[in-house]
C-alpha cells in the first residue's frame, strides 16, 4: 500500500502551499490531484490579491485592522472575527512571499508592487498582475513546487498528477487516508496516511451557468461530508456580477475597479438608484451589486431583456490593453465584442462556495488528521459574502496554516501505520461502486441530471430566494438523487473513464446541492449573499450563527445543528456602501 | 441535419486497439457553442467512451490544446462553427505518446520543463520587502508569463519529434523569461543548461511554434534572445547580458 505522512488532496493555490508548508517541516508529504497543478482553477482567478501594503499612494493609512474591517463587514458580520484578523495579518507576508519567489506582480512607478481598488475595500488594497493575478501566482507556486521536489530527498515532496480521489477513510475518529483513481493507468489504490488536507476548491458546477472551471464540482466537499466531517454555511453562493453573457466566463472586478461603469437598456448607471450602492456605486460588494443588477433584468431593464452592460471604453485603449488584457481577449474570443470600442455583456452568475468543510482557523476539523484550506474550507473568514482579492489570498494563508498544523500533528503522533483494515475496505466498496455505475443497465445518463441540477438551482436556488421555491427545490433534489441510483456509465474501460468521473461528480453535487438548499430554508433572513424575498431584513437576534449539516453514515441522511459566529472586535452594523 | 457541426476524431487506446481510427460525429449547432462544448455533447449523448482533457474552458488552463482543422488550438476558444461547411478532423498533440483517444502522456513534456529549474534564482538572502522592480523591467516578462504550458508549440515543433532530449519551445520561453527577470541572478548556470546540443542550437528556426501558440506568445523569440545570450556568453565569456 502507498504510504505518505500527509496527503494533500488538490493542487491549486491552497494544496501545493500547504505541500511545501509541510515540506517546510521536513515531513514525508504527496500532493494527489484530479488534474496537473496548472490546470487547477485557481489560474482562473483574475484581479487580484489583498493585503494592507500601503504601497499605492492612496491607501497610505491602511492597516491589518482595517481590511480586517472590510473583511468582517462585507461578510454581513458572519464571519468569525479572530480568524479574520489573523487572516488579514498574515497577508502582507504572503504578498512578499510570492513576489521573493518570483511571482511578476505589475509594479509602481518606485518598483513596488502595484495595488488596485476592489469592491467593498477602504483602501486600494488588492496587488495584481495586470487581470492574469491567478494565472502567475498558480505558475509561481508550481515553480516552487518544482524546486522543492529537486531539493527533497527520497520522493519526500512528491506530486501525483491526474489521481482522483474519491473517499475519505476515517477510522475511529481518525484519518487514514484516501482512496484514489489513476487515470492514466485506471487502477484504483488506496493510499494510507496520517494526515489527509483537502484542498479540492469550491462546488460551483453545482449551479449553471457558473465561472468555475468545468472541475470544480460537489465531490471535492462531499467525499468529507460522506465521511462524516461536517459542512458550514453551505447557503452562502456567490453570484459575481460580472460573468460574460451568454457563457458565464468571469469577467473580473478589476474592470470596475479600474473605472469601469455598470449600464442598463437606457445607458443609466442604475446603481445610483438603489440606497445600498448608491454611494460606492460599482465598487460596492458584490452581493449588492449582483442583486441590482438581477433587479434591474427582472424589471425590464436588462440590455435586450436579459443582460447588463460592463463598459470600459471611458477607460481608453491603452489602459484596457495594460491593465485588463485578459478581458479584451475573452470578451474578443467568446462573444466578438472588443471593449476598446463596445461595452461587454454580462450578467451574475455562480462564483463562488463560501461555506464548505467547518474548520478552524489552523484548517482542522473535528476529526483527528483531517485538514481542509482554500475554498473547500469554512473558517469562517468570508462569512456571509467574501470580497473580491480576498479567496487567493485565503488558499495561501490558510493553506500554510493547515500544511504547518497537518506536520505538527504528525511530528506528535507515536503509534503510525494504522487503518490497514479500514483502507482495504474503503477501497474494495469504492471498486464494487464503479463497477455498479459503468455494470449498471439503469436508463438515466448523469449528464442530464448535473444539467438539470444545475438549472433548478440557478432557478430557485439563486440571487433571490423564498420558502416555497426552496420547498419545492428540496423536493427536486431529493427527486434527482433518486434518479441518480438509475444512472449507467456506457464505456467501462478504465482508462481515463471521463464518463465514470462525471456521473462521480455529479452524485457529489446532488449532495452539496441538498445541503445548500436546507441551509437555505432554515435561514429565514437575508444577510450578505443569502436573499430571502419573504424574510428581506437581517435577523442576528435569531440567525447571527453558523448552519451545520452532518451526514448521518448510519442512518443515511443528514442532521443540521447550529454554530456560535465569534465576535469581539467589531460591533454588527447595518451595511451600506 | 441542416445546422450541424461535422467531426472526425481520432481514436485510440493503445492497449485495446491494433491501430488508431477516425470516427465521426455530428453534434446540433448551437450559438457561441465551441468545440470543446460539441465534444461534451458527444460525450454526454452519443459516445461515452471518447476522452479529452479540460479544466477552465476560458482559455487560461492550458488543458484542451488539440489539432483542430489543421491547426493547434484551445477547443475551448474555437467555435463549433467552424465545422459546419465542411467536416473537421480533431487530433491529439503530436510528438507526445497516446494514452488514449484526445489525451496525451504530457510526461516528456514536463520532464523538459524541470530540467530548466523554472524558478527565479536571486542569489541573495531576500530582502525584508520585495525586491524593486520597474514597471520598464517588469514589462520585459509580459507576454512570457502569458504562457499556459499547453504544448501547442511542442507539438507543432519538427526538433521534438526528431530529437526526444530537445528542451523544446515552452521550456525554453520559461528559461527567457527568468533570463530577463531583472531579479533573477543564474543566467551563467542557466545558458549552461539550454546552451547544451539538446537546447536552444537544436532549433532550427523554422517558427511553427509562434504560429501555433494560442497566447502569441513567440517562443522562436525567445529562443532566438536565449540564443543571442548563449553566443555570447560561450565565446565572451565576462559580458554576458
Amino acid at each position: 500500500m502507498i504510504y505518505h505522512d500527509v496527503v494533500v488532496v488538490g493542487a491549486g493555490l491552497a494544496g501545493l502551499r500547504a505541500a511545501i508548508a509541510v515540506n517546510q517541516k521536513n515531513v514525508n508529504v504527496a500532493v494527489l490531484t484530479k488534474v496537473h497543478p496548472v490546470r487547477s482553477h485557481s489560474g482562473a482567478a483574475q484581479g487580484g490579491i489583498n493585503a494592507a501594503m500601503g504601497n499605492n499612494p492612496r491607501g497610505g493609512f491602511d492597516s491589518v485592522e482595517k481590511h480586517a474591517f472590510d473583511t468582517i463587514k462585507g461578510a454581513d458580520y458572519l464571519a468569525d472575527q479572530p480568524a479574520a484578523l489573523k487572516f488579514t495579518t498574515a497577508a502582507p507576508g504572503v504578498i512578499l512571499e510570492l513576489e521573493h519567489w518570483g511571482c511578476p506582480f505589475s509594479r509602481m512607478g518606485d518598483g513596488r508592487v502595484a495595488q488596485r481598488p476592489f469592491g467593498g475595500a477602504g483602501f486600494p488594497r488588492t496587488c495584481y498582475a495586470a487581470d492574469k493575478t491567478g494565472h502567475v501566482i498558480l505558475h509561481t507556486l508550481y515553480e516552487q513546487a518544482v524546486r522543492y521536489e529537486h531539493a527533497s530527498e527520497r520522493d519526500n515532496f512528491k506530486i501525483y498528477d491526474e489521481w482522483m480521489v474519491t473517499r475519505l477513510v476515517i477510522e475511529e475518529g481518525k484519518c487514514r487516508g484516501v482512496i484514489a483513481y489513476h487515470l492514466a493507468t485506471g487502477k484504483v489504490e488506496a493510499i494510507m496516511a496520517e494526515a489527509v488536507i483537502f484542498a479540492t476548491g469550491g462546488a460551483g458546477r453545482v449551479y449553471l451557468p457558473t465561472t468555475n472551471a468545468v472541475i470544480s464540482t460537489g465531490l471535492g466537499l462531499a467525499i468529507p461530508y460522506w465521511a462524516g466531517v461536517p459542512m458550514k454555511d453551505m447557503e452562502f453562493v456567490q453570484f459575481h456580477p460580472t460573468t460574460l453573457f451568454p457563457t458565464g466566463i468571469l469577467m473580473t472586478e478589476g474592470c470596475r475597479g479600474e473605472g469601469g461603469f455598470l449600464t442598463n437598456k437606457d445607458g443609466e448607471r442604475f446603481l445610483k438608484n438603489y440606497s445600498d450602492s448608491a454611494k460606492a456605486m460599482e465598487t460596492a460588494p458584490r452581493d449588492i451589486v449582483a442583486r441590482n443588477m438581477q433587479r434591474e433584468i427582472n424589471e425590464g431593464r436588462g440590455v435586450n431583456g436579459n443582460f447588463i452592460n460592463l463598459d470600459i471604453r471611458h477607460l481608453g485603449a491603452e489602459k484596457i490593453m495594460e491593465r485588463l488584457p485578459g478581458i479584451r481577449d475573452i470578451a474578443m474570443n467568446f462573444v466578438g465584442v472588443d471593449p476598446i470600442t463596445t461595452p461587454i455583456p454580462v450578467r451574475p452568475g455562480q462564483h463562488y462556495t463560501m461555506g464548505g468543510i467547518d474548520t478552524d482557523e489552523n484548517g482542522a476539523t473535528c476529526v483527528e488528521g483531517f485538514y481542509a484550506a482554500g475554498e473547500c474550507a469554512c473558517v469562517s473568514v468570508h462569512g456571509a459574502n467574501r470580497l473580491g482579492g480576498n479567496s487567493l489570498l485565503e488558499t495561501l494563508v490558510f493553506g500554510k496554516f493547515a500544511g504547518e498544523a497537518a506536520a505538527d500533528y504528525v511530528l506528535s503522533k507515536s503509534a503510525l501505520k494504522k487503518g490497514d483494515g479500514a483502507l482495504k475496505q474503503g477501497l474494495d466498496e469504492e471498486l464494487a461502486k464503479f463497477k455498479r455505475l459503468t455494470e449498471s443497465k439503469g436508463t438515466e445518463k448523469a449528464g442530464t441530471i448535473r444539467d438539470e441540477l444545475g438549472r433548478l438551482m440557478a432557478e430557485k436556488v439563486g440571487i433571490f430566494r423564498k420558502e416555497e421555491e426552496l420547498k419545492d427545490a428540496f423536493k427536486e433534489v431529493k427527486n434527482l438523487q433518486k434518479r441518480f441510483e438509475n444512472v449507467s456509465v456506457s464505456y467501462s474501460g478504465m482508462k481515463f473513464n471521463q464518463a465514470l468521473v462525471m456521473a462521480l461528480e455529479v452524485e457529489g453535487n446532488l449532495a452539496m446541492a441538498e445541503a445548500i438548499v436546507y441551509g437555505a430554508a432554515v435561514r429565514k433572513e437575508s444577510r450578505g449573499s443569502h436573499f430571502r424575498t419573504d424574510f428581506p431584513k437581517r435577523d442576528d437576534e435569531n440567525f447571527l450563527r453558523h448552519t451545520v449539516v452532518t451526514w448521518d453514515i448510519a442512518e443515511k441522511k443528514m442532521k443540521p445543528s447550529w454554530k456560535p459566529v465569534i465576535l469581539g472586535l467589531f460591533e454588527p452594523k447595518e451595511r451600506k456602501y | 441535419m441542416a445546422n450541424t457541426a461535422k467531426f472526425r476524431i481520432f481514436r485510440f487506446d493503445p492497449e485495446k486497439d491494433r491501430d488508431y481510427r477516425f470516427q465521426d460525429y455530428e453534434v446540433p449547432l448551437e450559438p457561441g457553442m465551441t468545440v470543446l462544448n460539441a465534444l461534451f455533447y458527444i460525450q454526454d449523448n452519443l459516445d461515452q467512451s471518447l476522452c479529452f482533457r479540460v479544466s477552465c474552458r476560458a482559455g487560461i488552463c492550458g488543458s484542451c490544446a488539440m489539432h483542430i482543422g489543421g491547426k493547434y488550438r484551445l477547443a475551448c476558444e474555437t467555435q463549433a462553427s467552424i465545422a459546419k461547411d465542411s467536416r473537421v478532423t480533431i487530433r491529439p498533440l503530436a510528438h507526445l505518446p497516446i494514452i488514449r483517444d484526445l489525451v496525451v502522456d504530457m510526461a516528456p513534456f514536463w520532464a523538459h520543463y524541470k530540467k530548466i529549474q523554472p524558478y527565479l534564482q536571486p542569489g541573495t538572502p531576500d530582502p525584508e520587502r520585495e525586491r524593486s522592480q520597474t514597471p520598464a523591467e517588469r514589462s520585459r516578462l509580459d507576454i512570457l508569463i502569458d504562457c499556459i504550458l499547453c504544448a501547442s508549440c511542442h507539438a507543432s515543433c519538427p526538433m521534438t519529434a526528431s530529437d526526444e532530449a530537445y528542451l523544446g519551445p515552452a521550456a525554453l520561453v520559461k528559461a527567457n523569461r527568468f533570463a530577463v527577470d531583472s531579479r533573477d541572478n543564474a543566467l551563467e548556470q542557466r545558458l549552461k543548461i539550454v546552451g547544451d546540443e539538446h537546447g536552444v542550437f537544436r532549433c532550427h528556426t523554422v517558427f511553427n511554434c509562434s504560429l501555433a501558440c494560442p497566447k502569441e506568445i513567440d517562443p522562436a523569440g525567445s529562443i532566438g534572445n536565449l540564443k543571442r545570450l548563449a553566443t555570447k556568453h560561450f565565446l565572451c565569456k565576462p559580458e554576458v547580458r
